[in-house]
């Protein structure tokens, strides 16, 4: 392994497969900010670029960089403007944006960049370390695993639902689930509940779904009742960690990054559920008092999400470099550049090709460095956006709304749905049902509904439940983070009741 | 009754419409061999529009006690907020959706622009005009340009 690492050391330290690092983060976290650009269309777009250098090494470091870059740069629009334009930073707008309406946009930036790179570092080092075995561990699950890991990341939706509110997540959840059966399922090859319209064929658009329920809403919000973005005396302040807050969120970070890193490990898994997963277990572990702040500008819960997703990302390298399977539809875009490129991915290329499995693990240290050297000077810069003004920052910020579903689908019919969509949600919101699950739903319900198929048919029926002890493991754990908040609030509430009785 | 329920009302509507559509009508037109599944392309559907009822059910009955939160905007009084000037720009959005194509990019963005500003209560024409136009060349720049993406940026008539 010390060979492989000197040799990955010194093809990725030579001066243009470095200027590749650096060129595919700036492009990733530029690009990245725009909603609805989400890392596969920026792989795609940079695809071209690659092959035509002909360095499979050079190639494969640039497309990383854009990858982890991208990602970056998702969270900046997420946290910024509530828009997230990629499924895996969803889940950090939802700590994220209201730190950044509380005048703390510059320490949550400074918060996602740090977590980030750990994330992205620590995954790069387990990558290094446990690579081939993990390859191994990947393989042991099949589709009623990742069907049974859906439903724990659904149930982990109980995470985001107030006290005594377990039922309108689920409900939401489930409709979310209910947008994801419409269009032609990739399994059936028949439209289900397209009514004609030739426009749902392929299904609801995420982002136009996202855009819909984040963004839209939130400018809404700001114009019914204007408010202050920025700090109290319109600066933008507090850019800076207290010790008190790295104290606290060291140990998320620690946690996140192992968890998002097996999570991304798991072909078909990915930044997403490791996101959401991340968020959920931070929430349910931590004490009651921060609990009650999840949700509401928690440094822990912008943490988690952000280091899982980036240590997910490097996770989902096991799969495609050591067995050539693509865990994510990013991946899957890489594989396809590898292939073009004369690569086969696979058990083989870290003895065949030395230089490209071990340059790129070599280049992901550099380029999360890279990362966080270039974005931590430009963070007061970027946090700047708030202070634009709000006659201004409005207009843009559907204006990117818009844009971003869009591009997505290139059909203006997705503007019209986005506008529906965007009351609809707003409507939720009033009445206090959370929008996150309903997005999460969508998000794991074509997966889900795959894997279960295959499941179903491979055990012809649901016997897989209890045949399989690992999925029937995953399912118990589901019941347990749907029953234990309603239980837990109905023990609250028989305290509280209690107590006022004079018990 | 609060909105909540209405809400819940409505979605479960919803779910029972999805679901006689996944009892009663989908299977249909099922080809011979995919009867003998074990898996029909209802099944998942079927599930999901019981739990859905179900879900429904518990917040309509009231069966989840929740407890009431005070709401950043009370719906109740909706009309002490900016409502036209919200309202006004959903209509804007609409607009922009359907002339995006016709009109093209760069005449129906910086309209949209400067009409949300004005909407908001703008009135510096000299900082609204320049901001909106620098914004859409930029974007429409970056999309056609550099990463490629066709965005037709004026009217057919204009050979757009």
């Amino acid at each position: 392994m010390l060979e492989g690492l000197w040799i990955g050391l010194s093809t990725a330290i030579s001066v243009q497969n470095l200027l590749m690092v650096i060129a595919g983060c700036l492009i990733g976290t530029f690009i990245g900010m725009l909603p609805g650009l989400g890392p596969m269309s920026i792989i795609a777009i940079m695809i071209p670029v690659a092959i035509s250098m002909g360095d499979a090494s050079a190639a494969l470091i640039l497309l990383a960089g854009v990858y982890y870059g991208a990602i970056f740069g998702g969270s900046t629009s997420s946290i910024l403007l509530n828009a997230p334009g990629v499924a895996g930073t969803v889940a950090s707008s939802f700590d994220g944006y209201p730190m950044a309406r509380q005048g703390k946009a510059g320490k949550a930036l400074t918060i996602a960049a740090i977590a980030s790179f750990a994330g992205g570092t620590i995954g790069a080092l387990l990558l290094m370390i446990f690579a081939p075995a993990l390859s191994s561990v990947a393989l042991l699950f099949h589709s009623a695993e990742y069907f049974a890991l859906m439903v724990v990341g659904l149930s982990a939706i109980a995470a985001f639902a107030g006290t005594g509110q377990v039922a309108k997540a689920m409900i939401m959840t489930i409709l979310g689930l209910i947008m994801a059966t419409v269009g032609e399922g990739a399994l059936f090859n028949q439209p289900r509940f397209t009514m004609g319209i030739m426009d749902l064929q392929s299904g609801f658009g995420f982002i136009t779904l996202a855009m819909a329920m984040f963004a839209l809403p939130e400018a809404l919000f700001l114009v019914l009742k204007p408010k202050d973005l920025k700090g109290d005396n319109g600066e933008i302040k507090e850019l800076r960690i207290t010790r008190q807050e790295a104290k606290a969120i060291a140990p998320v970070i620690g946690r996140q990054s192992l968890q998002g890193f097996f999570i991304g490990v798991l072909p078909g898994a990915g930044a997403t559920i490791a996101s959401f997963l991340g968020y959920a277990v931070e929430r349910n572990i931590a004490p009651k008092h921060e609990q009650e702040e999840f949700g509401k500008g928690a440094i822990k819960g912008l943490a988690a999400p952000e280091t899982a997703n980036n240590a997910a990302c490097t996770g989902s390298f096991v799969p495609l470099l050591t067995l050539g399977i693509p865990g994510s539809g990013t991946t899957a875009i890489l594989l396809g550049a590898l292939i073009a490129l004369n690569v086969t991915p696979g058990p083989r290329l870290m003895l065949d090709e030395p230089q490209i499995f071990w340059a790129v693990i070599m280049s992901m240290f550099i380029g999360n460095l890279v990362l966080l050297i270039l974005n931590l000077p430009l963070i007061p810069y970027i946090a700047k956006v708030l202070a634009v003004p709000r006659n201004y920052l409005i207009p843009f910020i559907l204006f990117f709304t818009l844009m971003g579903a869009y591009i997505g689908q290139n059909n203006a019919t997705e503007l019209l749905l986005l506008v529906g969509f965007g009351i609809c949600a707003t409507a939720l919101k009033f009445a206090d049902y959370p929008l996150a699950p309903l997005l999460i739903g969508f998000i794991l319900g074509g997966m889900m509904e795959d894997n279960f198929a295959r499941s179903m048919q491979l055990y012809n029926g649901i016997s897989f439940i209890w045949e399989r002890p690992m999925t029937l493991g995953l399912l118990v754990t589901a019941a347990l983070l749907v029953v234990l908040p309603s239980y837990r609030a109905r023990r609250a509430r028989a305290r509280a009741a209690g107590v006022a009785e004079g018990d | 009754m609060a909105l909540d329920r209405w809400i819940a009302l409505v979605l479960l509507g919803v779910c029972l419409a999805y679901g006689y559509a996944a009892w009663f009508t989908m299977d249909g037109n099922l080809a011979p061999f995919m009867q003998r599944n074990p898996i029909w392309p209802s099944t998942f559907p079927k599930v999901l529009s019981v739990l859905g009822m179900i879900a429904a059910l518990i917040i309509l009955l009231g069966i989840e006690k929740s407890e009431p939160k005070t709401a950043d905007i009370d719906y109740r009084r909706l009309t002490d907020y900016h409502l036209g000037q919200a309202l006004l720009l959903l209509g804007l959005m609409v607009v922009y959706a359907l002339c995006l194509r016709p009109v093209g990019f760069l005449i129906s963005t910086s309209a949209f622009l400067i009409l949300g500003s004005f909407i908001l209560g703008e009135r510096k024409w000299h900082t609204m005009l320049p901001v909106a136009l620098i914004a859409t060349i930029s974007v429409w720049y970056l999309i056609q340009e550099v990463l490629g993406i066709y965005m037709r940026p004026l009217p057919g008539i204009f050979g757009g």
